[in-house]
């Protein structure tokens, strides 16, 4: 499917595609007026998607804003939830590229089962993901009771719990974003190097991982949203208890218990903290 | 791709659209607590039984999550609650209490930190999971457990009952507070342990009718000899 959608003068062979160039289109100009047909749905479409966010910005209580800010469980949570989040998404990188490579670039049996059994956590209820954790690594789990005799191990009711269930729920979005990635690069590159003696490994340091990047960048970006994000899974798996598992999501569903407004300030806060990070990170990655 | 993916859109589009509306002709809506779910069934398909033509429509939630919908104009008839504090948060409507829920202590079966009553909580190597306290029965943890004078340190503060059994059915902690009612329904997964401070925390279960029409009728049944029969069998106590 990949090789039908390459654009057809990257195939002609003697004229190999400018490394870093602008693909056509990208900053050329097309002339003519904007057609409605897209324009129309572009535009109801980012109201869909912005309009909950101004719904929250409309009922936040300003003016108690700075008080509940000052809570050290907000704090609390806050910094949990970005550690967990950014362990989680590293963990993800350091499995999720090799994952991705060997579906992209390796052919084996079974590759089309592997590959859809890695978007089962995108189509699993995170609660029952996390339930699904429990039953391997939970202390009656398959791997769990071993975990626990053997090392003495026991991951519920952990931080290191909160940062299994987040990985599990969003390695999914680096993988398929990594291995897009690697299936739209120019192959030949990584056949040259080898031709010219290098082994599978330095090709793959050397010449895909840097081709790629920026997908392997947009995958973790996701990654990491993701998992600042996940709800589910998490208090399922980890439980909820504050400093040690409580992480943001977890905090505003409890608040919304009791304390709507508060709730939407933790909800404001979570925003506001990723927007800040994934704007900076965009403006130094991706659109570099 | 963008073939396919046009199409993946238009058929999402349209089943959307097919999506049942908000139709309430013969329809009765009830929202009620969690801890409900099994009486209440079993009470509502006795309802439709009796009023042919009536069809009876359930959400099944924490009475917090219902009250808020309720408060923000979700359509429904009946409201049944386990507690007074979101029944209040729900509607103005005279609400009148038709059972009580009391906490025990719930082990596995295999009881593995040898719990045998509440200050066996207290023992740092028992994993402890209690429900959060926004929630009712965190709420009445908290009270039974001061009445009492322990002390615990959860491992978790679940968000509701049903979540709280569940770590207890998996055996990942040692114990747990829940209702009564929660211990029947898992009867044969964990065993119920009595505490005679559960009496200074007892919930009160309120139900109102919100609409007129067959809504105060449901209300009757769940009041009736039947329904406090149902409701005694499942562990509630009936006033």
């Amino acid at each position: 499917m990949s090789s039908a959608n390459t654009p057809e003068p990257q195939k002609r062979p003697g004229a190999p595609p400018k490394r870093g160039g602008v693909p056509p289109g990208r900053s050329g100009v097309v002339a003519g007026r904007l057609p409605w047909v897209l324009v129309v749905p572009a535009v109801l479409g980012l109201g869909f998607l912005v309009l909950p966010l101004a719904g929250l910005l409309i009922r936040a209580p300003w003016a108690t804003l700075p008080s509940r800010l000052a809570e050290p469980q907000v704090l609390e949570a806050l910094r949990l939830s970005l550690v967990t989040a950014t362990v989680a998404t590293a963990v993800c990188l350091v499995l999720g590229v090799p994952l991705a490579w060997l579906l992209a670039r390796v052919s084996f049996p079974g590759r089309r089962v592997v590959r859809a059994l890695v978007t089962v956590p995108l189509v699993l209820p995170p609660v029952v993901g996390g339930v699904a954790l429990l039953l391997v690594l939970g202390r009656r789990g398959v791997a769990g009771q071993w975990l626990e005799s053997a090392f003495g191990v026991s991951l519920p009711f952990t931080t290191a719990g909160v940062v299994v269930a987040e990985a599990f729920v969003a390695m999914p979005f680096l993988v398929i974003s990594v291995e897009g990635a690697l299936r739209g690069a120019d192959q030949r590159f990584e056949e040259a190097a080898a031709t010219l003696g290098a082994s599978r490994w330095t090709v793959f340091r050397r010449v895909t991982l840097p081709l790629v990047m920026p997908g392997v960048v947009a995958g973790a970006v996701l990654c990491w949203a993701r998992a600042l994000g996940e709800f589910g899974a998490t208090i399922t798996f980890a439980g909820n208890f504050p400093g040690r598992t409580q992480t943001m999501p977890l905090a505003v569903y409890l608040a919304l218990e009791t304390e709507p407004e508060a709730a939407i300030v933790l909800s404001l806060v979570l925003l506001a903290v990723s927007v800040i990070i994934l704007a900076s990170l965009r403006d130094r990655w991706v659109s570099a | 791709m963008f073939r396919r993916l046009s199409l993946l859109l238009a058929v999402v589009v349209v089943l959307a659209g097919c999506a049942p509306g908000e139709a309430r002709g013969g329809e009765l809506t009830v929202f009620a607590a969690a801890s409900l779910t099994g009486t209440f069934t079993e009470l509502g398909a006795a309802f439709e039984a009796e009023h042919p033509g009536v069809r009876v429509r359930f959400s099944f939630g924490s009475s917090a999550t219902l009250a808020q919908q309720i408060a923000q104009g979700a359509p429904v008839d009946v409201f049944a609650s386990a507690s007074p504090a979101t029944m209040k948060a729900a509607t103005d409507a005279k609400a009148v209490t038709f059972a009580r829920n009391r906490l025990r202590i719930a082990v596995p079966v295999a009881n593995p930190a040898g719990v045998d009553e509440l200050a066996d909580l207290a023992d740092p190597r028992v994993k402890v999971a209690l429900c959060a306290e926004q929630v009712p029965c965190g709420a009445a943890a908290v009270k039974a457990l001061e009445a009492a004078g322990v002390k615990v340190t959860p491992v978790t503060l679940e968000r509701d009952v049903k979540a709280t059994l569940t770590k207890v059915e998996l055996g990942e902690v040692d114990a747990a507070l829940v209702y009564r009612t929660d211990v029947a329904a898992a009867a044969g997964r964990v065993t119920g342990i009595d505490f005679p401070e559960a009496a200074q925390a007892v919930n009160d279960y309120p139900i109102a009718a919100l609409t007129a029409g067959p809504a105060a009728e449901f209300v009757e049944l769940v009041r009736s000899e039947r329904g406090r029969d149902v409701l005694t069998r499942a562990g509630f106590e009936v006033p």
